[in-house]
C-alpha cells in the first residue's frame, strides 16, 4: 500500500515505513537508544528527501522519548537543575544548526553536510560501541578483570561559575554541561538525531554523573531539545512531513515495546556487537556513496516557496 | 452587443480550416489521495472535416501534457578531496513539473523545427534556462541531464507511436501521470500535423489537487507552521506517550 506524503510530494510504500520505524524500535527498545541516528540515514535509503528526514526524525524523537521521561520524572531519576542546565544549552546548540541547516541548503550542500557528518558520527559511535560490547563480552568470560573508574576530577570542572547539583552531587562549572548541550542540540538540527548516543557518555565520562539520574537527564534534555528543532523545522523550512512522522512513530512504539521483551530474554553483549556492527554498516554504506564514482553526476533541487 | 455581432460576422467570415481536431479526457481532475499511486489518463478525439480527405500527405497527430513550470536548479559533482560534492550549478528559470508528449510517429518526422519552435512541442524546448550563468562548462549537458533524470522518474515522457489514429478520424492515447506530480492545472495540448506543420490546435486542462486532508496538511505547513509545528509535536506526544500507556494497560 502507497501512501502519499504532502511535505516530501512523493508516496512510499507503507509497510516499508511501519517496518523502518518498527525495526529501528525494536532496537531502541533493546538497547535503550533513541534510533534517530538510525531513522534518518534509513529514510535516505528509501528516497526520502534528506531535509525531510532530518526534519520528521526529529520529531520522531519527540514520540519514542516523552513516555520514557515521564516515567522517569515520576520515579526521581532526572537531575532537573543538570537538565535545565543541558537544555539551554541545547536550545542555543538548535538555533545554531537550524541557522547552519537553511544556508547549507541555500547553497545546495545540505545532503553532503548531512551525509558527511553521519558518516563521522556513525563511524565513531559504531567504533565505540563495539569496542565497549568487545570489552563488555571479555569481563562476562573473566569477572576478575580490572574495572574502569568513574568520576575522575578533570581539569574543565574547575572552570569558573561553579554551580552546585545536588541530585548528581556535583560541584562543577556550568561551562562544561553547557557545551556538551550545544553540541547536542547542534546534532539535532542537523541530523535529526536526539543525540542521547553524545550525551550519554559525555555525562558519565566527562560530567562525572552518577548512572543512576544520566538515562532520565538526558531523555529530559532531548525530549525537549527535539520538540524545539521540530518547531524551528517547521517554522523556518517546512520540512517536517506529519504523514510519514506517523507511520514511523506508529512502527516505533510497537516495536520498542516488543524489543524491550526482547532484550529481557537475549544475551545483551553479543547483540550489542551486532547493533555496533549495524551502525558501522550504515555508516560504510553513506561513505561508500560519497567515495564512489556516482552513477549520475547531475542532481536537481527545488528553490523553495516561502 | 454591436461588436458580438461585428465578431460573429469577422469570425464567419473567416475560411472555414480544412482539419479540426476536437478531444476530449477520460477525466479533469486528478485527486492526490493519501494512497496515490499514479493516475493514467485517456485522451481521445477526432478530427472534423468539412472537405474530403486530402490524399496526398499523411497525417499526424502529437498530444503534449504539461504540468505546472517551477524553477529548478541543476547541480553537477565533482571530486573535492576525495569525496564527491555538487560544484557547479545551472538555473533553470521554468522546467515543466511533468511533461508527456506523445505522438504517431517519432516527433523529428513529422515535426520541422519552426513548427516546434512556434508551439514549443519537444521537452527541450519546454525548458527555460535562466540567463546570466554561462560560465558553466557545456551548460547543454545540465539541461539534458535534467530531462534525463526526469525521465528516469517518469516526469519527463516522450513517446513515439504512443498516439493511435484510426482512418485519419480516430485517435487516442493513454498519458500515465506517476505519483510523484505535483498538484496545479496541466495543460494538455493536441496539435494536428501535415508536411511538418501544425494545421490545428486544441487545448484542454487537467486540474491535479491534493485531496482535503493532504490539502490541509501542506496549506498548513506553508500559512500556519507555528500552528502545524504544534500539531506535529501534539500527535508525537500523543502516540508516545498513548501507545506506552496502552501497553502498560494491556500487560497489566
Amino acid at each position: 500500500m502507497q501512501i502519499y506524503l504532502p511535505i516530501a510530494e512523493t508516496s512510499v510504500n507503507a509497510f516499508t515505513l511501519l517496518g523502518v520505524g518498527g525495526g529501528v524500535g525494536v532496537l531502541s527498545g533493546m538497547f535503550g537508544v533513541g534510533g534517530g541516528f538510525l531513522i534518518t540515514p534509513l529514510l535516505f535509503f528509501i528516497g526520502v528527501p534528506p531535509a525531510v528526514a532530518v526534519a520528521t526524525g526529529v520529531n520522531q524523537v519527540v514520540a519514542s522519548s516523552i513516555s520514557g521521561v515521564l516515567a522517569h520524572l515520576k520515579r526521581k531519576t532526572v537531575d532537573l537543575r543538570m537538565g535545565m542546565v543541558l537544555l539551554t544549552g541545547g536550545l542555543i546548540g538548535s538555533l545554531i544548526g537550524i541557522w547552519f541547516f537553511n544556508l547549507m541548503q541555500r547553497l545546495g550542500q545540505i545532503d553532503l553536510i548531512v551525509q558527511l557528518s553521519y558518516v563521522i558520527f556513525l563511524g565513531i559511535i559504531g567504533a565505540l560501541m563495539f569496542q565497549e560490547a568487545l570489552r563488555a563480552l571479555m569481563r562476562a568470560k573473566n569477572p576478575n578483570a580490572p574495572r574502569r573508574k568513574l568520576h575522575t576530577h578533570i581539569w574543565v570542572h574547575n572552570l569558573p561559575m561553579k554551580m552546585k547539583f545536588r541530585t548528581s552531587g556535583l560541584y562543577i562549572s556550568v561551562f562544561p554541561p553547557l557545551l556538551v548541550g550545544i553540541g547536542v542540540g547542534i546534532l539535532a538540527a542537523v541530523m535529526g538525531v536526539g543525540g542521547g548516543f553524545i550525551l550519554v557518555p559525555a555525562m558519565i565520562y566527562l560530567l562525572g554523573m552518577p548512572t543512576k539520574v544520566v538515562i532520565g537527564t538526558s531523555l529530559f534534555q532531548v525530549t525537549f531539545v527535539a520538540a524545539f528543532t521540530t518547531m524551528m523545522h517547521a517554522i523556518t523550512n517546512q520540512s517536517v512531513d506529519v504523514m510519514l512522522a506517523i507511520f514511523l512513530i506508529l512502527g516505533g512504539v510497537i516495536g520498542a515495546q516488543v524489543g524491550t521483551r526482547l532484550g529481557v530474554r537475549l544475551k545483551a553483549e553479543q547483540l550489542r556487537i551486532l547493533l555496533a556492527l549495524l551502525v558501522l554498516s550504515v555508516s560504510g554504506k553513506i561513505a561508500f556513496d560519497l567515495l564512489w564514482t556516482p552513477a549520475e553526476l547531475y542532481s536537481v533541487t527545488l528553490p523553495r516557496q516561502f | 452587443m454591436r461588436a458580438l455581432v461585428l465578431f460573429l460576422l469577422l469570425f464567419a467570415a473567416l475560411p472555414v480550416r480544412a482539419e479540426e481536431v476536437i478531444a476530449g479526457l477520460s477525466q479533469n481532475r486528478v485527486s492526490l489521495t493519501v494512497n496515490f499511486e499514479g493516475s493514467e489518463i485517456l485522451i481521445f478525439g477526432a478530427v472534423r472535416r468539412e472537405s474530403p480527405l486530402p490524399e496526398e500527405s499523411r497525417l499526424d497527430v502529437v498530444v503534449a501534457v504539461e504540468g505546472p513550470p517551477m524553477p529548478a536548479v541543476i547541480w553537477r559533482k565533482a571530486r573535492r578531496a576525495g569525496i564527491w560534492v555538487n560544484a557547479e550549478r545551472q538555473d533553470v528559470r521554468a522546467a515543466p513539473s511533468f511533461y508527456a508528449v506523445a505522438a504517431t510517429a517519432p516527433l523529428r518526422e513529422i515535426l520541422s523545427p519552426e513548427a516546434d519552435l512556434t508551439y514549443r512541442i519537444s521537452t527541450r524546448l519546454a525548458i527555460f534556462e535562466a540567463r546570466g550563468t554561462v560560465d558553466v562548462r557545456d551548460p547543454a549537458a545540465f539541461t539534458e541531464a535534467l530531462i534525463r533524470i526526469r525521465e528516469r522518474e517518469g516526469l519527463y515522457q516522450q513517446r513515439d507511436d504512443a498516439v493511435e489514429l484510426e482512418r485519419d478520424t480516430l485517435f487516442s492515447t493513454r498519458i500515465t501521470l506517476p505519483k510523484n506530480i505535483v498538484e496545479g492545472r496541466y495543460a494538455a495540448r493536441i496539435f494536428l500535423l501535415r508536411e511538418g506543420d501544425v494545421i490545428d490546435e486544441f487545448e484542454t486542462f487537467i486540474d491535479v489537487r491534493k485531496a482535503v486532508l493532504e490539502r490541509w496538511l501542506y496549506n498548513l505547513a506553508f500559512e500556519q507552521p507555528v500552528l502545524y509545528g504544534l500539531l506535529s509535536l501534539a500527535l508525537a506526544v500523543f502516540f508516545g506517550w498513548g501507545a506506552a500507556a496502552l501497553f502498560r494497560l494491556v500487560r497489566n
